[in-house]
């Protein structure tokens, strides 16, 4: 009886203790360096922050990334679904490719990027040689913002989008496929049952892929910093600045604590926004 | 409302045929049951006329129009899920809005229309609901409202009833006969269940194989089927197939013995476990019992005559029980008489 009764306990143990020693316990600790500053309770570490002349660049240049990324993502993910959905052969074969990159980590994609994008990468070979351009242009320096940020936003693109696109697909095999064809039979277009049938339905893995892209944006850093070290800062990288180059752990604390209010906060407007109603659903 | 004309309709899946050129005529304001066991092409032929399904050839004409290669929605008809495809994302109202929005009906249209389908299937009451919260036969009811509130020239219907449980079948059978015997549409209705397709259909058409093995109204299907498979398939026990060896025009077995149409030495007795008497101190077929059920309204009796299996339905207080033998009589004009190789009916 008793042996019964705490093994559950016993069983979900390991877990508890590896989450209370990997996560909890940094966290607090996190919290805690972030409001102490010369041994007492203070704000100085994020006065410092804000202070900073790189903190409103990278808070605009992180939203930027997110606000530009994630609706891409989605869009592309959301007809790659849909594409993957209509095919009757090879289906798995397709899927498998576009997920490729996940399992490419995000420095390694970075460097990926990078090796096409650089002064003397395979985008300038390829243009001088088609005869577009005349010398190698540097597409990732400071001079060139725009061309920067395009290009972290294709590594961004290029890199994650698979696991949208894996959620999805997983939500498009929940819903029976009777749906659109009754959609169809009642006189429905493509593009309304799209709008009126998969959107709806799709809505709890939309929700899924949402939160878990744009919690996982807020925290982009390895492809930024591959491609443009810090000529385009982002919140994660200067958090990585003010610990590794500054030694001020205080403030690089105070940025995680920032990047994670905010990601809650995302989170919760997702929550909100796409809200199933529990009668409404399936 | 229009009549259904099937033209030759073929349809293979790579080297596997799952119709074999059908053709069939369904009247205007028919209701016809395509009925046969799971596999024979009756679901096919259904989404083929829906245009879910594109046919190999053949050609399905609508109300004298041509639709062979129309999308479903260009075809004006409306359908019934087996699972019932009610939108668990809209309310019942708007379920069953659904196909009048996609028309582009006003307003007023759409109300007056949504009210008179929710009234002959009685769903005035959840209209504000969703679907979640209704029973299975109450999304069944949703269902044929949205399919109905459209006014289709035909409506087609998959196994509508096949996920409820018994006791609710026999209810919206009843009441679906009712609803669309009012509402006069052409409707095609796919099941496996026999009861199902006598109890509602004008006419029941038998498909096996890929193949219409009989069209006819059910009692013709029931008392005269054209093929061995149409009595084994229709009839609950099916029907018993006696073979008999047949000289000078009559077959006789046992203490049986009948004139028979044919020139072959041997021939399939086709009869009815309620169409054979059991002839006391007469003589018959010899049947001896091995079980005796009782059903309430018969005694189902399962034995033999000469190694042939056979069942007889016996009145319940008749007292027979295993190990009885007694004389049947088969009643000369309920035996349809078989071809002993190609299992078709001979004769009449």
């Amino acid at each position: 009886m008793t042996n019964s009764r705490l093994l559950p306990y016993l069983l979900i143990a390991p877990s508890v203790v590896f989450l209370i020693l990997l996560f909890i316990f940094p966290l607090v600790q996190t919290i805690g360096l972030a409001f102490t500053d010369q041994g007492g309770a203070s704000l100085g570490n994020f006065r410092k922050m804000v202070g900073d002349i790189n903190f409103g660049v990278s808070l605009r240049n992180t939203f930027l990334l997110v606000a530009v990324v994630i609706p891409l993502q989605i869009g592309l993910a959301l007809g790659m679904a849909v594409m993957l959905q209509k095919m009757e052969k090879g289906r798995d074969l397709v899927l498998w490719i576009w997920t490729i990159p996940l399992g490419v980590s995000d420095l390694a994609a970075g460097l990926v990027w990078l090796s096409i994008l650089q002064d003397r990468g395979y985008l300038n070979s390829t243009l001088f040689a088609l005869g577009v351009i005349d010398s190698p242009t540097n597409w990732l320096s400071y001079e060139n913002p725009t061309a920067l940020f395009v290009g972290i936003v294709l590594a961004e693109i290029w890199r994650a989008t698979a696991i949208v696109l894996v959620i999805l697909v997983a939500g498009f095999q929940l819903i029976p496929k009777e749906y659109f064809e009754a959609a169809e039979v009642f006189g429905a277009t493509g593009w309304t049952r799209f709008r009126k049938i998969t959107l709806p339905l799709l809505k709890p893995s939309l929700q899924s892929a949402l939160i878990l892209r744009t919690v996982l944006a807020f925290e982009v850093f390895a492809v930024v910093y591959a491609l443009g070290g810090r000529n385009f800062p982002v919140l994660v990288g200067e958090a990585y600045t003010w610990m590794r180059d500054n030694q001020n752990d205080g403030v690089a604390a105070a940025y995680a604590i920032l990047i994670m209010v905010i990601s809650l906060a995302a989170t919760l407007v997702y929550i909100r926004l796409l809200r199933t109603k529990p009668e409404a659903q399936a | 409302m229009a009549g259904i004309t099937i033209d030759r309709i073929k349809k293979t899946f790579g080297a596997a045929t799952a119709l074999a050129e059908i053709s069939l005529e369904i009247a205007d304001g028919e209701f016809l049951a395509l009925l046969g066991p799971s596999g024979c092409g009756k679901t096919t032929l259904l989404r083929i006329i829906a245009g879910l399904e594109t046919q190999t050839s053949g050609r399905v004409l609508i109300g004298e129009r041509d639709v062979s290669a129309l999308p479903p929605k260009e075809r004006g008809l409306a359908m019934v899920f087996q699972n019932y495809a009610v939108f668990p994302h809209m309310t019942v109202y708007e379920n069953v809005a659904f196909g009048l929005r996609m028309q582009k009906a006003d307003e007023t249209t759409i109300k007056r229309e949504v009210e008179r389908a929710a009234s002959l299937l009685h769903i005035e009451p959840y209209l504000d609901r969703y679907p979640a919260k209704l029973s299975g036969g109450q999304r069944q009811r949703v269902a044929v409202a949205r399919a109905l509130a459209v006014r289709p020239a035909v409506l087609l219907m998959d196994e509508p009833l096949s996920n409820l449980d018994a006791l609710l079948r026999l209810e919206m059978r009843s009441e679906l006969k009712g609803v669309l015997q009012q509402s006069g549409t052409t409707t095609i209705y796919v099941t496996h269940d026999q009861t199902e397709a006598m109890g509602l259909a004008d006419r029941i058409a038998v498909m096996h194989g890929g193949v219409i093995e009989q069209i006819g109204a059910p009692q013709t299907i029931y008392e005269r089927p054209a093929t061995k498979f149409v009595g084994g398939f229709v009839g609950s026990p099916p029907m018993n197939f006696i073979r008999m060896p047949v000289a000078g025009g009559r077959a006789a077995l046992g203490g049986f013995s009948a004139p028979c149409p044919g020139a072959k030495s041997e021939i399939i007795c086709g009869i009815r476990p309620e169409d054979m008497r059991i002839a006391l101190g007469r003589s018959g077929l010899d049947f001896k019992v091995s079980v005796a059920e009782p059903l309430g309204s018969t005694l189902l009796l399962t034995g033999k005559v000469q190694d042939q299996l056979i069942r007889v339905a016996a009145r319940p207080d008749s007292g027979l029980k295993a190990g009885d033998i007694v004389a049947l009589e088969p009643e000369a004009q309920r035996i349809v008489w078989l071809d002993s190789e190609t299992g078709r009916a001979v004769g009449a």
